[in-house]
């Protein structure tokens, strides 16, 4: 596993923050030079910390008014193959995260709607219907916040 | 802002593989170079591109355990939700923060190095924190899918 010192926690905080930061910019801010801050970003590429980027929109101002996720449990546990359902729930466009999880639930969906009578439609033509489905909760997403992590 | 069918388009691309290059972004769009720079900054100067930032492998810095942890709050005091969120974010553990309309009114996801370290991350920070009426965890097993993009 790879060992990270006080730079590479301050090159995580600040790609953290923007992701869009060149190199040459994270140098500026480290007091590194753009090749050393270079090297360090790579580093961190290639051992798999830096794992891409995502990108967070108005969901709302894009027509998607409504993100709900659901806790599913599966009804027929053993007779369902897990993959069955895994493949099915992953291909619903309208699924943006699917989790396998121990617990209360079987799994953790992440759903976007444009409005709650949409979000009745997928939940109706395309959760309930997945092979082997139970019992769904659903909670209906306020605000979410990401925080830094333990990288001070 | 109005968003025509050429930046529902740049979006998509762009939401489903952030990490792409600008000339193939363009050319999956069907726009010039040039037009996609430009539709890019717009979207960001008026917000509907919010942030572009870098994603973090826990796991890939040795927290193995990930728990999503489900909170109902003591709603009879008005400032349970505020002062709950406040404390949670003093918790470095802390990687996301959500709130919700449902059975559920907050959820933190919580990482860890191993099950010991998990165990006391719960007990120190998690069980002292104020307003808590129920708590219910659930343990990462895998993420079978994580995408931002939208049926756009």
């Amino acid at each position: 596993m790879i060992d990270l010192d006080d730079t590479d926690r301050a090159i995580l905080r600040a790609l953290a923050l923007d992701g869009m930061l060149s190199a040459g910019e994270v140098g500026r801010r480290l007091s590194l030079s753009q090749p050393a801050a270079w090297r360090r970003i790579r580093r961190l590429e290639e051992a798999g910390v830096l794992a891409g980027r995502r990108v967070e929109v108005d969901r709302a101002a894009l027509g998607f008014g409504v993100t709900v996720f659901l806790g599913v449990k599966l009804a027929t546990k053993g007779r369902v193959s897990l993959e069955d359902f895994e493949r099915a729930v992953t291909a619903i466009p309208e699924v943006q995260v699917v989790q396998h999880v121990l617990g209360l639930f079987d799994y953790r969906l992440r759903v976007v709607a444009r409005d709650i009578a949409d979000f009745e439609r997928v939940l109706r033509r395309r959760i309930m219907t997945l092979p082997g489905v139970g019992q769904v909760e659903a909670n209906v997403l306020l605000t979410e916040e990401s925080r830094p992590g333990p990288l001070a | 802002m109005q968003i025509d069918a050429a930046d529902r388009r740049i979006l998509r691309h762009y939401l489903d593989d952030p990490g792409q290059d600008r000339a193939t972004l363009a050319d999956r769009a069907g726009v010039t170079p040039a037009t996609l720079w430009r539709r890019l900054e717009r979207l960001r100067d008026a917000g509907v591109i919010r942030s572009e930032a870098a994603v973090i492998d826990w796991r890939a810095l040795g927290y193995a355990v990930e728990v999503s942890l489900r909170f109902t709050l003591d709603k009879t005091n008005p400032r349970a939700f505020d002062e709950f969120i406040v404390a949670a974010r003093e918790v470095p553990e802390v990687v996301a923060i959500e709130t919700f309309l449902g059975r559920v009114d907050v959820r933190l996801n919580v990482i860890a190095r191993d099950m010991a370290q998990y165990q006391e991350i719960y007990r120190r920070r998690i069980l002292t924190l104020p307003h808590i009426a129920e708590l219910e965890a659930l343990m990462l097993i895998a993420t079978i899918k994580d995408v931002g993009g939208l049926p756009l």
